[in-house]
């Protein structure tokens, strides 16, 4: 009598390795011609203008911060891609949930520069989101903006709005109890939300690989039941594709995306932060050659749409509006602590309009 | 009037207010299908449907941070964290991100939400399910803080939550879910949030409770009566704001105050409460205010919870206390 052998389904879960999406090679070329997203010359150059226009912004940012002029801030060059694709994939209906270093999406979805100049200084006043502006302001506790996000497409879904919110966070957000329950929901509840995680290989002064030890970040959706895609971060044309991707998929109703963006910051963390410290030269330099102003340049100056004229111009022009905004900032009328008071609750209570006594 | 005990008019509040604005939600883990573990909202789903009251993953940040999220789009949900202790899962989405989001965007935004979590002992439930935490949320900016006592209370004030467009940390005590039963009118009514009630008048001592401790002062103060001492006793209500007129006023009559409080003894709502009275009327005081409350050790469930709870004896001792100061 032969034995019969059934052949037993793995009881093992697999994982395969990604390859992040690319589609813009760094020096300039097209290595995806089927995957170029439908881009018209304008847009083409609209992008490079804002990816232009954040750096030298960041720039100036960095001084400003140095000469006091600043708050707490975030610098983001290196990134200029993740950040202003991502937002630039979107409608101006889509709503942005931040984490603090992604003050570019906010402006570029439409938040005055001054105001974000504002809440760098810590003035109420950069918060006060304006009533056509689509964003919340940028969160400091690691990951609690990734809820939000998820609470907000609830709302698009239950209004039956055809519109998706889109949150950032990092790396190391990517380790936060926060961020696994909101893909949880997001794929329980199948809503449209996009969850972007720029991975700039450190949380602080954190390596990435002792940040998990998941095969990438965009492994992460496996176990919520959501899409997940791994993207080169610094290629403009890939990040723009895939967000599109996911934005279509949350408005079709097909629920939520998890991006992983492959990116690095040049800069510190803050400007309280010597990267000398946890990284080397080499490792900077190796990243350097993938910059995606230099590689988008490239690409457009091929197409006739660009020229280092047109970079030059972009930058006096950035510097102007950066010198104009801050200067507006700091004219902007002092906060008061009986002001502040007032926006503790809708009506103020009696025990802090009597504490507002010790302020006036 | 209908004859209801306190979860059955908590949930008639909810379902005036789910009537009434269709932006009113709830969800928090088991709502809906069974409404909750103590079926405060049973037969709500039935009634509005599962996109209003809906079962959600077993994860309190995130109802917490959900309800946030929607907050911002125009809704106003009522999220149920299921036991008190597991608020600590939830703290930074309830009293930081909900309880700031009016200051952080300066009136842009608002938390229009109702947190919901039964609380408080002498029920011998599992580690954690009992505890008081009234005392984390008010010393957080932002948020208020609501404690009923009674059927007609929970109704009011929860109407009142419901509608206001700051977050509420709402407190049921899980012993008076099914205590007894009042009269509560039907349909809507509010009770103000802030606002302190007296709940027995007397001229010699005020005894200030909150919750279950109010039940435990009602006691000590037949207890005293027996004695030939009338004691006043006010329920507060809300936590915050306080009503310290109210308190003012009764030591004012009465001279003498103890606050009992089933929160450890420590920082707590009673110590707020002497602090507001020695800044509003220490000159009325003929005798220090004195708390009776829970020893600074965490709540030990089931053991030794009955003596552990202040009893009408405690709050008795403590106002002969006061009154032979």
């Amino acid at each position: 009598m032969s034995k019969v052998v059934t052949k037993q389904p793995s009881y093992e879960v697999q994982s395969e390795p990604v390859q992040p999406l690319s589609i813009l090679s760094p020096e300039g070329e097209i290595v995806a011609p089927d995957l170029v997203p439908s881009l018209s010359d304008e847009q083409l150059k609209e992008i490079m203008y804002r990816m232009v226009f954040t750096r030298t912004w960041d720039e100036r940012a960095v001084n400003l911060g140095r000469q006091g002029r600043l708050g707490f801030y975030a610098p983001v060059s290196g990134q200029e891609a993740s950040m202003v694709c991502s937002e630039y994939a979107l409608v101006k209906e889509d709503f942005v949930c931040p984490g603090y270093r992604d003050m570019p999406q906010l402006v570029w979805h439409g938040l005055p520069l001054y105001q974000a100049f504002l809440y760098s200084r810590g003035h109420q006043h950069g918060g006060q989101i304006p009533q056509d502006v689509n964003v919340l302001m940028p969160q400091i506790i690691i990951g609690a903006q990734v809820l939000h996000a998820m609470g907000v497409a609830m709302a698009f879904k239950k209004k039956g709005e055809k519109r998706v919110a889109i949150t950032y966070t990092g790396d190391g957000g990517s380790s936060e109890g926060d961020f696994y329950e909101a893909l949880n929901y997001a794929g329980v509840f199948k809503l449209p939300v996009i969850f972007v995680v720029q991975n700039n290989g450190y949380a602080i002064t954190t390596p990435y690989a002792k940040q998990t030890a998941a095969l990438s970040v965009a492994h992460k959706a496996v176990a919520a039941g959501i899409k997940g895609v791994q993207v080169d971060g610094m290629d403009p044309l890939a990040v723009y594709k895939a967000v599109s991707e996911a934005a279509e998929r949350g408005r079709n109703g097909e629920g939520a995306t998890l991006i992983e963006l492959i990116t690095y910051r040049y800069r510190p963390h803050s400007m309280a932060d010597d990267t000398t410290k946890y990284r080397t030269k080499d490792e900077e330099n190796d990243w350097a050659p993938r910059d995606p102003l230099v590689r988008f340049g490239k690409y457009l100056e091929a197409k006739g749409l660009w020229s280092e004229e047109d970079t030059n111009r972009v930058k006096e022009e950035a510097k102007a509006t950066v010198n104009e905004h801050i200067k507006k900032a700091e004219q902007t009328e002092k906060m008061t602590v009986s002001g502040l008071i007032d926006t503790m609750f809708e009506k103020t209570p009696q025990h802090l309009e009597e504490q507002k006594a010790d302020f006036q | 009037m209908a004859q209801m005990n306190m979860l059955e008019a908590l949930r008639d509040a909810m379902r005036v207010e789910l009537k009434q604005d269709p932006n009113v939600l709830i969800f928090g883990e088991d709502v809906g299908k069974v409404g909750g573990v103590f079926r405060v909202t049973e037969g709500l789903q039935e009634e509005f449907g599962e996109e209003r009251v809906f079962d959600t993953p077993l994860a309190e940040s995130a109802i917490a941070g959900m309800a946030v999220g929607m907050g911002t789009q125009g809704f106003r949900p009522i999220a149920e964290i299921q036991f008190v202790g597991f608020i600590y899962e939830a703290l930074d989405q309830m009293f930081v991100q909900a309880a700031r989001m009016r200051y952080r965007s300066g009136g842009r935004y608002n938390s229009p939400i109702v947190f919901r979590t039964p609380f408080g002992g002498g029920v011998k439930a599992a580690e954690l399910h009992t505890d008081s935490l009234e005392g984390l949320a008010v010393q957080t900016p932002g948020i208020k803080v609501i404690v009923p006592s009674n059927p007609y209370d929970a109704k009011g004030l929860m109407i009142s939550a419901i509608r206001d467009n700051d977050p509420v940390f709402f407190m049921e005590h899980l012993n008076l879910y099914r205590a007894f039963r009042d009269e509560v009118p039907e349909g809507e009514y509010t009770i103000e949030i802030g606002k302190a009630n007296v709940v027995r008048e007397g001229k010699d001592v005020t005894i200030i409770a909150y919750g279950m401790m109010v039940h435990t002062a009602k006691k000590a103060a037949e207890e005293l009566a027996k004695e030939g001492i009338e004691a006043e006793v006010i329920d507060l209500r809300t936590l915050l704001p306080l009503d310290i007129d109210t308190l003012v006023k009764s030591i004012q009559k009465t001279n003498r105050a103890i606050i009992v409080q089933e929160a450890q003894k420590t920082s707590g709502v009673a110590a707020e409460v002497i602090a507001q009275i020695n800044e509003k009327a220490i000159l009325h005081l003929e005798a220090p205010v004195l708390r009776v409350a829970g020893p600074d050790t965490v709540y030990p469930f089931a053991q030794v919870e009955d003596a552990w709870l202040p009893s009408p004896e405690r709050v008795v001792k403590a106002a002969k206390q006061v009154l032979n100061f």
